[in-house]
């Protein structure tokens, strides 16, 4: 439970400075922190049980059946990641309420590093690698959303982009990496993945995996070649730059080297690309943090040469380099953070990071001055600091490995003059900003911050100090326990953290790297004329132009796929079915699954005749559209034959009333659409469309008839079995509409409910123009109601409505009904519509549909949750019988009730849709508009 | 038997199909409805033909399966619902746009014709 709080406090914590921005800026920042606080110390409370190597999990099943839980664990790792996350993010609060100025909004700043933090714990502390690739990906929008904190700033924006589109692209990767090993594991578990090691080494997708997976590494810890989007990211608030892109989110990639090392180290692909890439990264950055002449630009390329050096200890592949790395990960949070945090005091101070114009600010700034060279020196791996320690032992590594067989000697060489370099940049720090004359054109003068802002500065200087001059004290056990967790064991090698290990080649290293690093600083001239004299390449223009070309070539593509035509996407969706249907028919063997056909009778062979000739003439008419309705009416009654004959009266009788509908339906349309198509295909177009439709028809036909001549076993067994017995009623279609699938039935009617409110809405205000004539040119008859239709209308009424009522009733125990007595009195009311016209009806039958349509779904909501009264599941039936005199005996049933239901939502969105666009041919529709 | 039916089934399909590929509105309508009845005979079709089996106990011996019976009930209720939202969509469609085109907008060749013809 611990656990979850130490993740749920600083989740809770993105809250407060929304809430509590209105009060004053201090009473936000100390709120704020207060979550902070209590994870922090949460987690100092956990500190015995990891340090004792105790099995801390906490986990919460989710979704079972796909591996997904919400799982935490804390070891060594976790808790040395998660005390850097905690204990730097409370020095940041402190520090960011002084670094921002009133215009900025405090309430969207530590809104926004609380919801990193929380992303960042995040990753730390799980135990699923799909949860921690969530948690990885709101780093990368946390991170976007505070770069881009000042986005007035063109150059804010576009940092905050590219950072986004490389991190999320190498995201992307890692997804995928992931996905690979948990199908290969078997499972998302992070304890499963990392115990499984060997499999994964041996499996054949090892090398691809790997690549996906050392890709989300590389970008998100702004490796060579994807460095450029760090020091573009330097456009945030130094608050950020400290915390997220040198102390945290960019040791995320690292993180995860160290986390899959037990499983995935151990190749010799892994050596190659994750030294290798580590080396040139080491290289590139301390080279050009040299000539950086922005403050914070230099700081970014060196972290970005120090996160090669990690890189490069995780790739070398030897446990004792691993140790090394994590020591190195401690050092570096601290002295980078805090040279960050005071190159933002000097920033605020002076009003400018410029290295050529803020000089000798010693005077102005003593003791900022002296924080600046303590931590200065720890990066340039000067004695008694901790950066000496890491830098040391590194040294001494490059010594131990035998990456690159012969020349292997090259590395401690490439890893000196890496370090020469960086002597160098620290150097200019130093003397550039404190020294080298006096300030040039400031808009300020420069003096010390508030003592507050500089405290957190303070704080991590001292810690440079202490781990510096009494390493084992400050971080032995940390380290060990840390180092335990990546190694995946309990036997952590032999290390020694001592101040003094001799005379020896590493310490010769380190004085070769200070020495020359002295004299390239003093001949800097030179070498800063060489550096101009290169052609610069603009990483930010020239990642935008390619983003732009991308996009351009989206948008071509796009244009070109969704072009408008819905003709077209038809073609396509079309030509998808038939491949998809069309290339599994090819597998099949024979067509013939050698069940017994039927004979064909002579009854059976015209009904077909028939079918197939209206359908045929539908096509060959469809320009004259009346013919056209007439021909597909046929077409429908053939469809009900064929139902009645194949033993599907159910079936016969609602297609049989829909047909009518149906009918009358578009016969209105038709009122407001043209009568005639104007021919317009070109021949081509008429090949294609034939060709396509026979494809289609081909493919579906030879499914039908596969499926049709296969023996089968049906599920239809249980029901036939069930229908008299649990559900109470013989017809066993109706039994399955009502009782068995009634959720299913219940949906359907609120689908058909849905559509004709939907048309009732389409048809109001619309702006309808009334044809006087039709379509050849005749006028439509002012007779509008022949007498004699008008008669057998009316006393066809009330028997319609009787046998509407026998067929529902009948309905359980023999074909009928709902849904068929819904539309038969449906068509019955239609009837007097067509017989009388509206106003008659009006007078009469003064009833809102959408009323009926609402209390039909009611009705069967009600019977629904009628069940539950009774203790029972949703839409559990009850049946009885019962003795009445006269009529003997009948069967009382709740699915009669959600029967009813049906009936009424039928009933009620057949006359919604019918009447409201009847209304419109007569006087009671809306205002004529000459529009068309 | 099995193969009259698969036939009118193709049929009815490649008649749809090529009813839907039209450019105006109605005749795509009326392409949905006939595709609509080849797809309910072919669920029908799923539980194989049975003459003189309806699938009420105690009225024959041998029952139809009444499963895709009860699918196709709905499915033609629901199917009709679908025709009349699309037909009223095509009155609306024609009502604002002034025309009957699937697109919304005449193709540019015919739009040129009518300019030209008034």
């Amino acid at each position: 439970m611990t656990l979850l709080w130490i993740l749920l406090l600083p989740m809770l914590g993105t809250l407060v400075p929304v809430l509590t921005a209105k009060w004053s800026r201090s009473a936000c920042a100390l709120l704020t922190a207060l979550p902070v606080v209590v994870a922090f110390l949460l987690l100092i409370s956990q500190t015995q049980a990891v340090f004792a190597a105790e099995n801390l999990r906490y986990s919460l099943a989710w979704v079972p059946l796909l591996g997904l839980d919400i799982a935490l664990r804390l070891d060594g790792l976790a808790y040395l990641f998660a005390l850097l996350i905690l204990g730097i993010g409370l020095l940041i609060i402190l520090y960011a309420r002084y670094y921002l100025s009133a215009r900025d909004s405090m309430g969207r700043f530590y809104t926004f590093l609380m919801l990193f933090m929380t992303a960042m714990l995040g990753i730390v502390l799980s135990n699923n690698v799909l949860q921690l690739w969530l948690f990885w990906e709101l780093t990368s929008i946390s991170s976007f959303l505070l770069i881009s904190f000042w986005w007035h700033k063109s150059e804010a924006r576009r940092g905050a982009r590219m950072a986004l589109t490389i991190t999320g692209a190498g995201g992307l990767c890692l997804l995928a990496a992931l996905l690979i090993i948990g199908r290969i594991v078997g499972s998302y578990d992070l304890d499963v993945i990392l115990a499984s090691g060997d499999v994964l080494l041996a499996h054949s997708w090892y090398p691809v995996f790997l690549v996906l997976f050392l890709l989300g590494c590389f970008t998100k810890s702004a490796q060579f070649p994807f460095h450029f989007w760090l020091p573009n990211a330097m456009a945030a608030p130094t608050p950020v730059s400290a915390y997220l892109h040198s102390a945290t989110m960019v040791k995320a990639g690292i993180f995860l080297l160290a986390r899959f090392y037990p499983a995935l180290a151990g190749s010799d692909l892994w050596i190659i690309l994750v030294s290798l890439t580590g080396l040139a990264t080491l290289l590139v950055g301390a080279y050009l943090a040299l000539f950086k002449h922005d403050l914070k630009a230099l700081l970014a390329y060196s972290t970005i040469s120090h996160l090669g050096l990690i890189t490069l200890l995780f790739g070398m592949g030897t446990e004792l380099a691993a140790v090394v790395g994590i020591f190195h990960i401690i050092n570096h949070a601290t002295f980078k953070a805090s040279l960050f945090m005071a190159a933002g005091i000097i920033d605020h101070e002076t009003g400018s990071r410029d290295m050529r114009r803020i000089n000798g600010l010693w005077k102005y700034m003593p003791v900022t001055g002296v924080l600046v060279m303590i931590a200065s020196a720890s990066m340039a791996g000067i004695p008694l600091l901790n950066g000496f320690l890491s830098k040391e032992m590194f040294l001494a590594e490059t010594l131990n490995q035998h990456l690159l067989g012969a020349i292997s000697w090259l590395i401690p060489v490439l890893a000196t003059i890496a370090a020469i370099f960086s002597v160098a940049y620290s150097l200019r720090l130093i003397h550039d900003v404190f020294f080298n004359g006096e300030p040039k054109g400031l808009p300020k003068t420069p003096h010390e911050p508030p003592h507050l802002m500089r405290l957190p500065v303070e704080i991590l200087v001292a810690l440079c100090v202490l781990i510096g001059i009494l390493p084992v004290l400050m971080v032995g056990s940390l380290l060990s326990s840390a180092a335990a967790a990546v190694l995946g064991t309990t036997e952590v090698p032999y290390y020694s953290l001592a101040l003094w290990h001799g005379f020896n080649l590493p310490l010769l290293m380190s004085v070769i790297a200070i020495a020359m690093g002295l004299l390239i600083y003093s001949k800097r001239k030179k070498l800063f004329d060489f550096q101009s004299s290169l052609p610069g390449v603009d990483p930010l223009n020239s990642f935008e132009q390619l983003m732009k070309r991308l996009s351009r070539s989206c948008e071509r593509f796009y244009n070109w796929l969704d072009n408008g035509s819905l003709q077209r996407y038809m073609v396509l969706l079309l030509s998808a079915v038939v491949v998809l249907a069309g290339l599994p028919l090819l597998e099949v063997p024979v067509l013939s699954g050698g069940r017994e056909e039927l004979p064909i009778d002579a009854v059976n062979a015209t009904g077909a005749a028939l079918l197939l000739i209206s359908a045929l003439a539908t096509v060959i008419w469809h320009r004259k559209r009346v013919v056209a309705l007439l021909m597909i009416s046929v077409v429908g009654l053939m469809v009900s034959i064929a139902f009645t004959r194949f033993s599907a009266p159910d079936l016969a009788l609602t297609q049989l009333s829909v047909e009518v509908v149906t009918v009358i339906l578009l016969m209105l349309a038709l009122f407001f659409l043209p009568h005639k198509t104007p021919s317009q295909s070109e021949p081509s177009r008429v090949i294609r469309d034939i060709s396509l439709a026979s494809l289609v028809g081909i493919v579906i036909g030879s499914w039908a008839y596969a499926v049709m001549t296969r023996p089968f076993n049906s599920i239809s067994d249980f029901f036939l079995a069930n229908a008299k017995t649990g559900g109470g009623g013989t017809n066993v279609v109706n039994v399955i509409l009502v009782d068995f699938r009634g959720f299913d039935t219940f949906g359907e009617i609120a689908v058909l409910g849905i559509a004709s409110l939907g048309i009732f809405k389409l048809l109001t205000r619309i702006p309808l123009f009334k044809p006087s004539s039709d379509g050849d040119g005749r006028p439509w008859t002012r007779e509008r109601h022949p007498m004699l239709l008008a008669t057998v209308a009316q006393s066809l009424l009330p028997l319609a409505l009787m046998v509407s009522v026998y067929i529902f009733f009948r309905g359980h125990n023999l074909p009928g009904g709902g849904f068929i007595a819904g539309l038969i009195t449906a068509v019955a009311l239609i009837l007097q519509y067509i017989a009388h016209g509206v106003d008659w009806m009006k007078a009469r039958v003064n009833i809102e549909y959408q009323r009926v349509v609402a209390i039909g779904l009611l009705v069967a909501l009600v019977t629904g949750l009628a069940s539950f009264l009774f203790g029972r599941p949703f839409l559990t039936s009850w049946f009885d019988y019962f003795d009445v005199p006269l009529l003997g005996e009948v069967e009382l049933a709740s699915a009669m009730a959600f029967d009813l239901g049906v009936y009424l939502t039928v009933v009620g969105s057949t006359l919604l849709i019918l009447s409201s666009l009847g209304k419109m041919t007569t006087a009671h529709r809306p205002v004529h508009k000459e529009t068309i | 038997m099995e193969t009259l039916l698969a036939c009118c089934i193709g049929f009815l399909t490649a008649c749809g199909v090529f009813l839907m590929l039209r450019g105006r509105t109605f005749p795509v309508v009326v392409g949905l409805t006939m595709l609509s009845y080849a797809v309910n005979l072919f669920l029908f079709a799923s539980g194989r033909l049975n003459l003189r089996g309806a699938a009420v106990l105690g009225m024959s011996e041998e029952y139809a399966d009444p499963l895709p019976q009860a699918l196709v009930l709905t499915a033609i209720v629901i199917g009709f619902a679908m025709t009349a939202y699309l037909v009223i969509l095509a009155i609306r469609a024609r009502a604002d746009l002034g025309n009957d085109h699937v697109d919304g907008k005449l193709p540019e060749a015919e739009q040129r014709r009518k300019e030209a013809g008034l």
